[in-house]
């Protein structure tokens, strides 16, 4: 654990009109939930509905968390249910896995996924290995999550994804919602499931208001772990997406729109299992792929599914090579100007799908 | 734990082994006579792992079972030295410029945080409460002794003669910054003045300290010790056992310094540990310990430097626990009246302030009086003002500092992505702010 940041952006952001619900919800059957009461609700439905679960981590309890995501759960369920710790990500995870095997349902907060790198033995050789290595006999159904990824203003120690480490242990499922209704779906499909979850929530989306249906709304809704999710239509390139990567490809598919190229556009919802299925049949109708997500190139996201794509029969589907557009390869600077320039935005989106398209990959990839 | 120190605790556990099968030789030959060691109706035992009496009555310890570790004090809340014997031998330039330096840090935070308030930087962590610490434990130091900072001791810097310029620019991330602007503000370093660069990530400077203590004491006549400082927070992880566990272990000549502020954001350290604070876990591990009071700048002085010449002079760890109150809220990013009430902050405000404490000694001691505090106080508003003006005003880093520094030497992919850029600006001067930037 670190200094704990929430960044003036944050603080910004949490001002935007996060509860200020619209008043047409009659009309449009939907309403604008921030993903950070989305996250809320989903841990309080589902501590209402089974009291194994509980949730630990530091500033969680009277604080509300230091992204106030577990706001008001403490009040509700007591310092059973809702504990504070000291400050040790290795003691707390250590402990949730225990608790775990014994039986119960830990949702393991973490500060900011900066912070679990402490607690990262815990989730990759216990959590991820424990069924396995107990023949089947012990199974490990826990949660963690946090703030994954860039925050603003933060800088290199506060400011990475998370998703590769995660996704490429066996035994974990790493989910990395952008919507709201991602968010209560996929985290109450965590909450439930019998394994290991990785949660990689982005700090910078917690206080953005996103429609949810009044299905989304129910106790009962999920999103289910491992399906990807089409959250946009189109027939000239495929945009297969990561957490936030989604929000660059949309804007950047609004623009595109503009220029006669319609882009389809997959959000991941799971990055371990991969809905290869989805990306494959997008990939057959578009025959052209970029992938987009914030963290490093090497061995990131895009590189496992530019990978999966060769050695599959979609690499017959293509008219010309895949391209990523990732954060750049570099610690996250503190300057805002080089912030902006090292993560993703639309523009990056469109350069890529216009290279891809022109077949001018041999021009971008000189840059 | 992976292969590789698998591999190296087997080996250290070997040379252990023989360590002990020496030293058990050595005994053998040498104690004959001591009883303990009788072949029957032994009394105490030598296991490995303990040497300690036998008993034949059971009984559980506790954290009752001992007294609380006292807290040392040279002065009362007045200023006045409780026991003259133990007043420190400071000379006067110094008493007055270490007086000067706390009020720079109450100068320095006080405005620092309206800027961040205002938009200007994007963090900032105040120290209230806490300067006697930084300033007592400072000026009891060589400055060749290595220190590493958690993050609140923004007064070690000054006083250790950071300038006021150097730590505005590195808020303001500037071409100024020593730290090229590429960290957070308050992350503050200087190589040149032994002050290890403050990392966010709680506890990993602890046994990275250790180690650079493990490093000094490798030298021939070594005469320099590491000063770590930690908050009570931080002394939860993990890190912070195997620090203490290796300073003792390694014998290294590091003073373990917990600022114990009572709050880690918002969890009390009534809720971060049970026991006597941190200090108690000293002994259990082999540490040589003090408690002082961190309020109290003259206690702190004496605490620091005793244990540095202990530290030297034995090649041992010393951990000191300097009580105090944390009387700012844990960052910009925290609201502390949340969780505590102002009755209890103003407490410590008043009656418990380093400040005051020390201004009230300074004042017997006719070195200070309330016109000096009045210019003292202005200049330091103003030289912060001041510097805080030119700062914002400074040019940005080189362009090229963007390029720099991932790896010791450049690879020839970022080699070339830096030839590019160069190209492209000189292709396209007037569609970049080039003359905000630092130039060649």
């Amino acid at each position: 654990m670190g200094l704990k940041s929430s960044p003036v952006l944050f603080h910004w952001l949490s001002r935007l009109p996060s509860r200020n619900f619209s008043t047409s919800r009659a009309l449009l059957a939907t309403k604008p939930v921030t993903m950070r009461d989305a996250l809320n609700q989903a841990q309080d439905e589902e501590m209402q509905k089974d009291d194994r679960v509980f949730i630990m981590g530091e500033e969680v309890a009277q604080y509300d968390g230091a992204y106030k995501v577990t706001r008001g759960l403490w009040k509700k369920y007591g310092d059973k249910r809702v504990i504070d710790t000291p400050i040790t990500e290795m003691g707390f995870s250590g402990l949730a896995v225990g608790a775990a095997m014994a039986g119960l349902r830990p949702i393991c907060e973490f500060m900011t996924y900066n912070f679990a790198l402490q607690a990262i033995d815990h989730v990759v050789n216990s959590a991820a290995k424990a069924f396995y290595m107990s023949a089947g006999l012990i199974n490990v159904p826990i949660v963690f999550r946090g703030p994954n990824g860039a925050s603003a203003g933060v800088a290199a120690q506060h400011s990475q994804c998370f998703a590769a480490w995660y996704s490429q242990c066996p035994g974990l499922k790493v989910v990395m919602p952008y919507t709201s209704e991602d968010a209560k779906g996929l985290l109450k499909s965590a909450i439930r499931d019998p394994d290991p979850v990785v949660v990689l929530e982005d700090e910078l989306l917690y206080g953005l208001p996103f429609p949810m249906s009044d299905e989304a709304l129910s106790p009962d809704f999920l999103v289910p772990i491992g399906k990807a999710k089409i959250e946009r239509e189109g027939r000239h390139v495929t945009l297969v997406c990561a957490g936030r990567g989604n929000e660059h490809a949309l804007g950047a598919a609004k623009i595109l729109a503009g220029k006669g190229v319609e882009c389809e556009i997959i959000n991941l919802r799971s990055i371990r299992p991969l809905d290869f299925d989805t990306i494959a049949r997008s990939i057959a109708k578009t025959h052209h792929l970029v992938t987009v997500e914030q963290g490093w190139p090497h061995c990131g996201i895009g590189a496992e599914i530019c990978a999966r794509v060769m050695e599959s029969p979609s690499f017959f589907e293509l008219d010309a090579p895949a391209w990523r557009v990732t954060g750049v390869d570099v610690p996250m600077p503190y300057s805002r100007t080089l912030e902006a320039m090292a993560l993703p935005a639309p523009a990056d989106v469109v350069a890529a799908v216009s290279a891809v398209l022109g077949n001018k990959i041999s021009a971008v990839s000189s840059q | 734990m992976n292969y590789v120190s698998d591999k190296m605790a087997l080996k250290t556990g070997a040379c252990v082994l023989r360590l002990n099968a020496l030293r058990n030789a050595i005994r053998l030959l040498s104690t004959h006579t001591r009883p303990e060691v009788a072949q029957n109706n032994t009394k105490y035992a030598e296991f490995p792992g303990a040497k300690a009496p036998y008993v034949t009555e059971m009984k559980f310890l506790n954290e009752s079972s001992y007294d609380p570790i006292p807290i040392y004090r040279v002065m009362d809340n007045n200023g006045n030295v409780l026991d003259i014997r133990e007043e420190p031998r400071i000379d006067t330039e110094e008493l007055k410029k270490m007086y000067k330096t706390m009020v720079q840090i109450n100068q320095l935070d006080k405005i620092l945080y309206e800027s961040q308030r205002q938009g200007r930087i994007s963090f900032y962590m105040t120290n209230y409460g806490e300067e006697g610490i930084h300033v007592g434990t400072t000026a009891a130091l060589s400055p060749r002794d290595l220190i590493f900072c958690q993050y609140r001791e923004v007064g070690v810097f000054l006083h250790r003669g950071v300038t006021i310029t150097e730590l505005i620019n590195q808020c303001y991330g500037n071409h100024e910054d020593p730290g090229k602007g590429r960290q957070m503000p308050v992350h503050y370093g200087d190589k040149h003045r032994n002050l290890a660069t403050i990392s966010s990530p709680l506890a990993t400077q602890m046994p990275q300290a250790v180690g650079a203590a493990y490093a000094f004491k490798r030298q021939p006549n070594n005469d320099r010790c590491v000063v770590c400082f930690f908050g009570d927070g931080a002394a939860s992880e993990g890190d912070a056992f195997s620090a203490f566990n290796f300073a003792a272990t390694l014998d290294c000549p590091v003073v373990l310094l917990c600022r114990n502020n009572g709050y880690a954001i918002s969890t009390p350290t009534s809720e971060q540990y049970r026991g006597d604070g941190i200090a108690a876990r000293g002994p259990a591990l082999g540490i040589r310990t003090v408690r002082v009071d961190g309020t109290d700048t003259l206690a702190v002085y004496n605490a620091v430097q005793q244990a540095r010449d202990y530290a030297i002079a034995n090649n041992k760890p010393v951990l000191i626990e300097a009580m105090s109150y944390r009387v700012g809220h844990h960052s910009t990013s925290d609201d502390s009246t949340a969780y505590r009430s102002v009755e209890e902050i103003q407490k410590w405000t008043k009656d418990e302030s380093p400040l005051q404490k020390f201004k009230l000694y300074l004042e017997a001691k006719g070195l200070w009086n309330p016109e000096e505090e009045k210019a003292m106080v202005k200049e330091s508003r103003d030289t912060v003002v001041r510097t805080m003006q030119e700062a914002e005003k400074k040019k940005l880093p080189h362009w090229k500092e963007m390029f720099e520094d991932v790896y010791y030497d450049m690879p020839p992919r970022i080699q070339k992505q830096m030839k590019q850029m160069e190209e492209h600006l000189k292709k396209y001067p007037d569609k970049y702010p080039i003359d905000r930037y630092q130039s060649e």
